[in-house]
């Protein structure tokens, strides 16, 4: 698949962006200004982008606990974002919801789940909506392989199949359900590769190769749009960080710290800029360009979030019914 | 975690029973680990299980060094499969084996709705008790820190429904340790609600294996003028109530029920016949909750001996918001309870 200069550089720019917001948000966690657990997407970003870039703003996305990256790719907007980690009234969620419910409807992003696996059926749902009107949409499901454990992934995509859904299941494999590494919750290759491509499109891929996702992901994308059904990316990638929180807040003991180590050689922000200069696609220059903006746009939006004011005990009622 | 400052740790406070009961202090979950140690060393039958009960935290620290100690078989981490490990518990248990589920969060245990209500609660019944259930399901309800609407839920209303299901909240390091070994010791599905504010407390827990028997509350502070039934972590709150209150001539009694299902109906009628007062607060939501069960237990029981309307002090019909000035809003304490008992003074027919 042929991918344009400017797409790669725009998904560059996209990766750079989640990963500055996310180190940014590590930095200034401790300060406990955002009173809310926070989930980063450090080393994950390639699969956020690649997707997303397949999409359309028509397209939707929903995703669980670990999902700036995919709001911010799908393009969510970034002040609404830091706004809801500070649970302040302009934030996307305005303060209800902290930082595991976040939500843009403008651009497809229909909301986020804490309960793991929660999100799943919520997608496929989103998919027969776009069925039954005949759109010509998609809808993209993150999960993480903890919620591959759970009995609703199987439900939904058995039902997905049987409708023909223009659903894609994108499993990020990051290894880890908390403390939990993926071995000790699955025996071997997850199930849903060895359906018959007619049914199930399913492929396995490396989630820190951006351009590999977005190629996968737009071939679903295609499949979905032709009427075809589902299907099923798993892309493998990894949890740089703890769980929740901040780097110093990982616990101790559960995983070897090489690992981490050796995934950070393949950190998907830094092979993608080696990549990009060295076919001269970007230069040092360039890229010092975009940091700066990115920069200045992140504290930004860090002010607009700081100088927003609280939601008002007395509108706790406001938002119980429509 | 930026978690454990909601709450400053504490020692237990000093009710009126505390003490005597030959222990030493320790910790909320050392008390509750202590308890399962005991309980897999004496009975090969009992084994561990949840998402997470190896991690290094060890759930909050009550299963933590348990692996270690008994091996991952006894003591092991599950794939996050609520449904399905909820039914593989309730087969094990069926099948002689005496399984203690360990959920971090009672908002999971929602996933495990089909298996907990359908089968588990029913299935001694259901076949004329041919079959029982000995199964322990732990959970621990988190509040505060933008925790949200999915992550602290008091979700006891709920399952306070259920027939068939016994219903246990502690509030002390004593009876975390007591009840949670009666409980593996009980022949029927037990759901343990733990409070995450009680994980904050150190308290009197003797080293021995000892029951706290399901079924019996106890009176925390004896009094004459209002009854307060609390519930959990909200015992503390009722009794610092009372002891403030008491400066201004009002006698509260304090019960801590400890079981919801069986619940101590004899204490609570006591109590109310003598005071003729009663306020019942309850970290869960209001309408169709435990403040109403216990109510309308009160009001059939013992409705001559009312002198005010009872009140009802829980969480307002809501979903729990993020903010934290939502969040203050949202949550009960000392200063609803007071009002509460002031209401059923202060009421004239
Ligand atoms: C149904 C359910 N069970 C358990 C949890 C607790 N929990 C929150 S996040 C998480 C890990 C999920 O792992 P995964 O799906 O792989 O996503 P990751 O965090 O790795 O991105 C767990 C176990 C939960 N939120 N919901």
């Amino acid at each position: 698949m042929q991918i344009a200069d400017n797409t790669k550089i725009l998904m560059f720019y996209e990766m750079k962006r989640i990963r500055m917001v996310q180190d940014h948000i590590e930095s200034h966690y401790l300060q406990d200004e955002m009173k809310t657990p926070v989930h980063l997407c450090i080393g994950q970003e390639a699969v956020a982008v690649g997707a997303c870039s397949a999409l359309q703003k028509t397209d939707y996305i929903s995703s669980n606990h670990r999902s700036h990256g995919h709001y911010l790719a799908k393009g969510g907007n970034l002040n609404n974002l830091i706004a809801e980690l500070h649970c302040k009234m302009t934030g996307c969620s305005k303060g209800y919801g902290g930082s595991m419910h976040i939500v843009d409807t403008s651009v497809g992003h229909m909301g986020s789940s804490s309960i793991v696996g929660g999100g799943i059926p919520i997608g496929t749902g989103l998919g027969l909506a776009i069925s039954m009107k005949q759109q010509n949409s998609v809808s993209v499901i993150f999960f993480g392989d903890g919620a591959a454990d759970e009995g609703v992934l199987y439900e939904s995509i058995n039902f997905a199949i049987l409708k023909k859904l223009p659903v894609i299941y994108i499993l990020e494999n990051n290894q880890w359900s908390v403390c939990s590494h993926v071995s000790s919750r699955q025996a071997g290759k997850n199930i849903f590769h060895h359906a018959p491509q007619k049914l199930l499109m399913t492929k396995k891929i490396d989630g820190n190769n951006v351009l590999e996702v977005y190629e996968t992901v737009s071939e679903a994308v295609n499949f979905a749009r032709k009427g075809y059904g589902p299907s099923f990316i798993e892309c493998e990638t990894y949890r740089i960080l703890g769980h929740a929180g901040c780097a110093s807040q990982d616990a101790d003991g559960y995983r070897d710290l090489k690992e981490a180590d050796e995934w950070k050689k393949k950190c998907p922000v830094n092979t993608f800029q080696e990549k990009l200069i060295q076919g001269n696609f970007l230069s040092i220059e360039d890229i010092e360009n975009m940091e700066s903006r990115i920069q200045a746009e992140i504290e930004d939006a860090f002010d607009f979030a700081q100088k927003s004011p609280l939601p008002p005990s007395h509108e706790m009622t406001n938002y119980l019914f429509k | 975690m930026p978690w454990s400052k909601i709450k400053p740790d504490t020692d237990e406070l000093n009710y009126c029973h505390n003490g005597n009961c030959g222990g030493r202090q320790i910790s909320y979950a050392q008390a509750v680990n202590e308890g399962l140690r005991q309980s897999l060393t004496l009975d090969e039958r009992v084994f561990v299980m949840g998402q997470g009960v190896d991690d290094p935290s060890g759930m909050f620290g009550t299963t933590r060094g348990l692996q270690e100690e008994f091996g991952k078989k006894r003591v092991f981490d599950t794939p996050l499969a609520e449904t399905a490990l909820t039914g593989v518990a309730n087969g094990a248990a069926i099948g002689g084996m005496r399984p203690v589920y360990f959920h971090n969060r009672p908002d999971f245990l929602l996933l495990a709705m089909d298996q907990l209500v359908n089968h588990a609660s029913k299935w001694h019944f259901m076949f004329g008790g041919a079959v029982n259930v000995p199964l322990v399901l732990w959970a621990c309800i988190g509040r505060g820190w933008g925790s949200a609407a999915q992550h602290s839920q008091a979700l006891q209303g709920i399952f306070f429904h259920v027939p068939g299901l016994k219903l246990l909240m502690p509030s002390t390091c004593y009876d975390a340790k007591g009840l949670l070994l009666a409980a593996i010791k009980d022949d029927n599905p037990v759901l343990i609600l733990d409070h995450r504010y009680n994980f904050k407390q150190k308290g009197m827990v003797p080293e021995d294996m000892y029951t706290v028997p399901i079924g019996k509350g106890i009176v925390r502070r004896p009094g004459r003028d209002v009854t307060i039934v609390a519930i959990s972590h909200l015992v503390a709150d009722a009794f610092m109530t009372a002891e403030k209150l008491a400066g201004q001539g009002v006698d509260v009694e304090v019960i801590d029920p400890r079981t919801l299902r069986p619940l101590d109906e004899a204490l609570i009628l006591n109590s109310v016949m003598k005071t003729g007062r009663l306020v019942i607060a309850d970290t869960g939501w209001k309408t169709g909750g435990v403040t109403a069960e216990i109510a309308a237990l009160v009001s059939s029981k013992a409705f001559r001996f009312l002198k005010a309307p009872i009140e009802r002090v829980a969480c307002p019909d809501l979903p729990t918001p993020a903010g934290y000035t939502l969040e203050d809003a949202y949550y009960i304490g000392q200063s609803d309870i007071k009002h509460a008992v002031m209401k059923t003074i202060d009421f004239e027919r």
